[in-house]
């Protein structure tokens, strides 16, 4: 079962407005059994291993066990996801541990501006898109007046 | 369960999907939408953050021309692009996508995706094309700039975990969508000016090579189910490059990227004696026309002469790591801190490229005590894949735009609106769209905006409200809900719900389809090879198949959207075994070969081979539209780039 959920660590986000494995499993598998208020993947077949579960969960509840048919026991692959970084703790297994952290952005939460700061344009029956020609850094739009071959 | 609500929800443009092309046309049509005072209304089966293709992430931009350094042209990328799919390619439709793909770019450096940068500040290449990401959170951030797009100035709404089932047309114009929600017991009609898909690919349509828990580790995600076909072709739109499949030669099982190994490691594969099938079979390229010669070879061409192998019984193929890495450690054989150091750096990026995007791959490396330093990993062709993003061309015909034509290329290629399908008002982006392959996540953000603000265009022109049958929504509506009713209404005649001579579960079904096109259709069983005789022979099961999806039964909503995406599956598959029977040649070998026709017939089929179901008979049309160029091509195709790129 791709995605499991530890019973003793899950409290079924009692504390939110919405279960957020749930409202996040791009597969719809996440659910939470409402007599327990616990979650659990309902369908580990159509688990991608995404993740997503994994990371959002604000009780570090779910984890990974990889596919049955394929994947050897004894491993296990762990995010600890911030708001700017990842990272991963990579159990091997014959006990070996791998730890590596990576940025996952650049800018605070939330700040992401449509337009991105580039000038925009009002002519919708151009070429142009909103935030172009700037955003691309160009004079203009590249079009087939210009010479095929020329670096536009 | 009781009767579900129906809610009408009138917009102007409706975008269908959330992924990355959904997110481009969020956030270029909230910009005309405000200016013209017109409403945009977004609808995802999942939540926006995390859906679509790049939910988990991924480690690199695979599109990105560098047009501002002048390092490429958007001709040269139009160039690639024709020459990796075999002649097959709509040069308007990639020119438009690669003359604003960076732009995308630049946006998501602005909204803070990380892209690596060297000393100098310019982005850091895996490949000509290719940037090299910290991508973790690449869909979230793309998001973000969608969500702030839409909502912030109150010109568009989004709903969450709402299905689309298929589109809802006034005559030939197509008039919005009907769907249903996961969460609630509501059905939802959509009304719009205009309708942008952007529904993404398909995963499951072939029995994937992991028949138990891992069937959902396919290389694509199998939430792709072949929405944006169904939806298209039910309108009857006309479709293109419905035979162009795509096959990934991946780590094998769980379909670790291998770009970081070939590119950034300059690891071989070779076979399990150790040939390297690349230089031992590179006569076979001969056989395969101008596109034998090119640089890079096309990816089919690498399938295929790694698939001869493994057919002779020289399999496993291995990426041979141990062999790239002897060799690094050979550069720093007088330093060892360097080595140290430049073996630190190698392994993280590795290890990354994994982790942002394929995390199975790590845990299947790691419970296999995988040490690279010392023994090769195998890799292997996974399933067949329908996804016009990509190395495939699958998805609907589309205008291109009228400024790309030339005289030649724009009574065929040129209909008024670019991105919008044969069917007014709809509109394809993404993996809905077809013959304008290697888009990837930014070129299909990019054409995400293309065609949004060309449907806002169209909007602006067609500026009223497509009106609605109620006797056919009605009609509609019972057939969307029919197999909540079927499963009620026998579940009680067995002792076991599954087993029912009066309907069939989602998951048997789709079981039922992949085998057929498994062993039909060219599937790994079949070693990707077909021929007439299968494929008609496909089109016979897939008849009873089609009949029996009548008989779907769903226990709940959640299993409703399961049983709509195997009849979704069902028609990408009918469009594919039809195109691949009128194409009498093998153009791709390595993605399928017809046995019957073994070789390129470049005189012949040198065409595209696009279909159109009518919605009305509900009888398939095929033809055949002409390959024009609209750049200047030399007289004897040669190899313009001599530097391989491997995409992911």
């Amino acid at each position: 079962m791709p995605s499991y959920v530890n019973p003793d660590k899950c409290d079924g986000c009692r504390a939110l407005d919405r279960t957020a494995c749930q409202y996040i499993c791009p597969n719809d598998l996440m659910v939470l059994n409402k007599d327990i208020q616990k979650a659990y993947n309902r369908d580990p077949a159509m688990c991608w291993e995404c993740y997503n579960c994994v990371k959002i969960c604000p009780t570090q509840a779910i984890q990974i066990r990889g596919y049955a048919d394929f994947v050897p026991l004894g491993a296990q692959v762990t995010p600890l996801r911030s708001t700017d970084s990842i990272m991963w703790t990579v159990k091997f297994r014959n006990g070996n541990l791998k730890r590596f952290k990576f940025p996952i952005r650049t800018t605070p939460e939330g700040t992401a501006a449509p337009d991105g700061g580039f000038q925009s344009g009002d002519d919708l029956n151009s070429a142009a898109l909103f935030t172009e020609p700037a955003s691309l850094g160009l004079p203009a739009v590249f079009s087939l007046d210009q010479k095929g071959d020329a670096r536009a | 369960m009781p009767k579900p609500e129906t809610v009408i929800v009138d917009t102007d443009l409706l975008i269908l999907g959330g992924g990355m092309a959904a997110c481009g046309a969020a956030v270029e049509a909230a910009h005309w939408a405000k200016k013209h005072g017109l409403k945009v209304t977004l609808v995802d089966k999942a939540a926006v953050d995390r859906s679509g293709a790049v939910a988990m992430g991924l480690s690199a931009i695979n599109q990105y021309v560098g047009l501002k350094d002048g390092a490429n042209s958007v001709k040269d990328y139009v160039d690639y692009v024709r020459n990796d799919l075999m002649g097959v390619t709509r040069e308007d439709l990639v020119a438009n996508i690669a003359r604003h793909v960076d732009s995308s770019v630049h946006l998501f450096e602005k909204w803070g995706l990380p892209i690596w940068k060297d000393e100098a500040g310019k982005y850091v290449h895996e490949g000509r094309w290719q940037l090299m990401i910290n991508g973790e959170s690449y869909k979230v951030v793309v998001a973000e700039a969608a969500k702030n797009a839409l909502l912030g100035d109150g010109v568009g709404q989004i709903f969450e975990r709402v299905f689309i089932v298929g589109p809802l047309m006034d005559g030939d114009r197509c008039a919005g969508a009907i769907g249903f929600s996961v969460r609630e017991n509501k059905i939802y009609l959509f009304r719009a000016k205009a309708t942008l898909v952007t529904l993404g690919g398909a995963v499951h349509v072939f029995k994937p090579r992991s028949s138990g828990e891992g069937m959902g580790r396919a290389w694509y995600p199998p939430w792709n189910s072949g929405s944006s076909a169904y939806f298209t072709l039910k309108a009857g739109a006309e479709m293109t490059c419905q035979e162009v499949r795509f096959i990934p030669v991946r780590f094998k099982d769980a379909y670790g990227p291998v770009g970081a190994w070939f590119l950034l490691f300059k690891s071989r594969a070779t076979n399990a004696m150790g040939g390297n099938y690349m230089v031992e079979r590179g006569s076979e390229l001969e056989k395969w026309g101008p596109y034998g010669r090119v640089k890079p070879i096309p990816a089919n061409l690498r399938n295929y002469l790694g698939m001869l192998d493994v057919l002779e019984g020289k399999g496993p193929l291995f990426m041979r790591t141990e062999e790239a890495l002897t060799k690094i450690a050979e550069q720093y054989k007088d330093d060892p801190k360097a080595y140290q150091k430049k073996m630190k750096e190698l392994e993280s990026e590795a290890w990354e490229d994994f982790l942002d995007m394929t995390i199975s791959q790590a845990i299947l490396w790691a419970a296999s005590n995988v040490q690279p330093e010392q023994k090769s990993s195998e890799i292997a062709a996974a399933e067949p894949y329908f996804i016009g993003s990509h190395s495939g061309a699958s998805g609907a015909w589309v205008s291109g735009p009228e400024d790309l034509q030339t005289a030649e290329t724009k009574s065929e290629y040129f209909w008024g609106y670019p991105n919008m399908s044969t069917v007014k008002g709809l509109f394809c982006a993404g993996d809905a769209s077809g013959a304008s392959s290697h888009k990837f996540s930014s070129g299909s953000h990019a054409e995400g905006r293309i065609a949004a603000k060309s449907a806002i265009r169209f909007v602006v022109e067609n500026n009223s409200l497509p009106q609605l049958d109620p006797a056919e929504v009605e009609k509609i509506v019972a057939q969307v809900l029919k197999p909540l009713e079927t499963f009620e209404g026998n579940r009680k005649l067995t002792t076991d719900e599954d087993v029912n001579p009066n309907y069939i579960r989602p998951r048997a079904f789709m079981f039922r389809l992949q085998k057929i096109m498994d062993e039909y259709a060219g599937g790994v069983t079949a070693q990707f090879t077909t021929n007439k005789a299968q494929l008609e022979r496909a089109l016979e099961l897939l008849a009873f198949l089609k009949e029996d999806s009548e008989k779907l039964a769903a226990s709940n909503t959640h299993e409703l959207m399961r049983c709509w995406e195997n009849v979704h599956r069902m028609w990408q598959a009918e469009a594919h075994v039809r195109t691949m029977l009128f194409r009498g040649e093998t153009r791709w070998p390595g993605y399928y070969m017809r046995s019957d026709t073994p070789t390129l017939n470049e005189e012949k089929w040198h065409v595209f081979a696009n279909c159109r179901c009518d919605p009305k008979t509900g009888k398939w049309e095929m033809l055949t539209r002409p390959i024009f160029h609209i750049f200047e091509q030399p007289k004897a195709q040669e190899p313009a780039t001599p530097q391989p790129a491997m995409a992911r």
